[in-house]
């Protein structure tokens, strides 16, 4: 375990040093996260507006909260490992990785929570600012705040395992970017991203709560913004703990299978 | 080189560090030349530091080894600078310390010295031979060079298309496939024709180079002496190249 927590901080300096090279491109795809949230943002509070100031529970200002909040959110599990792999298994240059006596996913949280660290210190104040600006409504109750946090890291965990069990789709076929962009557009609105899931209709949200995809992003987002009862926070987290064991469990499977299918030349 | 059966030894065992990878069943090894360990785009010491880490090296053994290595490999003045801004030579040396800042028992090189200029190709070769006797190491070693080959390889293992060709002494590898020697010969002039005396292969400025059958060698000298006003004469084994190429050229016929 201290030898595990030696790696992780060797890997955290080398994966901070190296982006802190890089500084404009950071920005840049920092920007993207603020982008996307942003352009909800103002489309749904400009619907609510014109609807008389509401739209299914959501207040004005309650969907510039919702937007903000899902923004820092979405950042804070986000992965980019799909086309990491794809091409490190394309290019063989996962070889090396396989040689090495650590698995080769700590090197990867390592990586992205590295750049979370460094790109959190633009976030937030972004975040602070959008929320001002679009007069965001936030209701904070101590409980949700606490609950909020171990339902951020299993959000985190659950997708970036799930993420990292998918981009091993590399080991079978070279077209990976047709299934990630499936994935993608599956995510984007079951995870919540478009508009609260609430505003879905009902089958929609039955297939939310059933796949992962709220659970990662929407599920602490609701959370945070005092939408959920205790009792339903509590059942979320049971839920991504559920997931959490069922990711890792596939991720294992996966990654010792693709492993065997592996092949490298004159990598 | 040395060759020994690989097994896997998972913890402490040879130095007390875990030599098992997660998914093979060699004891310790590495891959090198064209894999990059190093961090692109920070100084080499932070990618050592990270091995270090990954490899669970003690650190009085760590340091110990890291001073060998500086001073064999002369990194001193490279280990502080981004890895991008290395030369290929300079980054081809760090890239072979930090493979073996945990002292791996089993060495895989892979062309270890492909684009790199002859001073430094040797200094590798060196450096290769100098690890192999000092930790006892064994090193499998890949190479289209048959200079690396020559200078480090007691046995030498030919496969083509897959197939095993030869695996043996590199002298009996020229003994079996060569049955051939070479014979140069200084003439005056390029005029005689020696023909008659065995294959002629070149015949330059008053030069001649003449193959002939190994059995042959001793007869052949002789009468090219008594026959002909010879300034110098030397026999010579093919080159290793031209009998590796007789290995696949048997192989195919």
């Amino acid at each position: 375990m201290r030898a595990l927590l030696d790696v992780y901080v060797q890997q955290f300096k080398t994966t901070l040093a190296s982006q802190l090279q890089y500084r404009a491109a950071l920005v840049i795809w920092m920007l993207g996260h603020v982008l996307d949230p942003l352009i909800y943002l103002v489309v749904w509070s400009t619907v609510s507006r014109s609807s008389g100031g509401s739209v299914g529970g959501f207040t004005t200002g309650e969907f510039a909260a919702y937007f903000v909040v899902l923004m820092l959110v979405n950042h804070a599990t986000f992965s980019w490992l799909m086309w990491e792999y794809d091409y490190r298994i394309r290019h063989g240059t996962l070889s090396f990785a396989l040689l090495r006596p650590v698995h080769p996913i700590h090197a990867d949280i390592a990586d992205n929570v590295s750049f979370k660290l460094i790109t959190f210190v633009f976030m937030l104040p972004i975040a602070i600012g959008l929320a001002i600006v679009f007069r965001a409504t936030l209701h904070l109750s101590p409980w949700a705040v606490a609950a909020f946090a171990p339902a951020l890291l299993l959000a985190f965990l659950v997708r970036f395992f799930l993420e990292w069990t998918l981009a091993m789709v590399a080991f079978w076929t070279t077209r990976v970017s047709a299934i990630n962009q499936m994935y993608f557009v599956v995510a984007l609105f079951l995870s919540g991203q478009v508009a609260p899931l609430s505003l879905f209709p009902f089958p929609i949200q039955v297939a939310a709560a059933i796949l992962p995809f709220r659970w990662t992003i929407g599920f602490p987002v609701e959370l945070l913004l005092g939408r959920l009862t205790p009792i339903e926070a509590l059942t979320g987290l049971a839920v991504q703990a559920a997931w959490l064991a069922l990711s890792l469990a596939l991720l294992r499977l996966v990654w010792r299978a693709g492993v065997r299918v592996y092949s490298a030349v004159g990598a | 080189m040395r060759c020994r059966t690989w097994t896997c030894t998972s913890k402490q065992e040879r130095g007390g560090y875990p030599r098992c990878p997660v998914t093979m069943s060699l004891s310790g090894s590495i891959n090198l030349a064209h894999h990059n360990q190093l961090v692109w785009d920070i100084p080499a010491i932070d990618s050592f530091e990270l091995n270090r880490a990954i490899y669970r090296i003690p650190q009085t053994d760590y340091r110990r080894t890291l001073d060998e290595l500086t001073d064999l490999l002369e990194l001193e003045p490279l280990l502080n600078k981004p890895v991008r801004n290395l030369s290929l030579g300079e980054r081809m040396k760090c890239e072979v310390a930090a493979a073996l800042l945990h002292r791996p028992q089993v060495l895989f090189l892979d062309e270890p010295t492909i684009g790199l200029d002859v001073t430094m190709q040797r200094r590798i070769r060196t450096f290769v031979a100098e690890y192999n006797r000092r930790y006892g190491a064994t090193v499998l070693l890949t190479s289209h060079y048959m200079a690396d080959v020559e200078a480090l390889c007691r046995r030498v293992v030919v496969i083509h298309h897959g197939k095993l060709l030869f695996d043996g002494e590199l002298s009996s590898l020229v003994q079996r496939f060569s049955a051939h020697k070479t014979i140069v010969v200084q003439l005056g002039d390029c005029l005689a024709d020696l023909s008659s005396y065995g294959q002629v292969v070149t015949c330059e400025d008053g030069y001649v180079t003449l193959r002939v059958p190994k059995a042959e060698t001793a007869r052949v000298t002789e009468r090219l002496l008594a026959d002909l006003p010879v300034v110098d004469l030397t026999v010579e084994d093919p080159p290793i190249e031209e009998v590796i190429e007789q290995v696949f050229a048997q192989e195919a016929a």
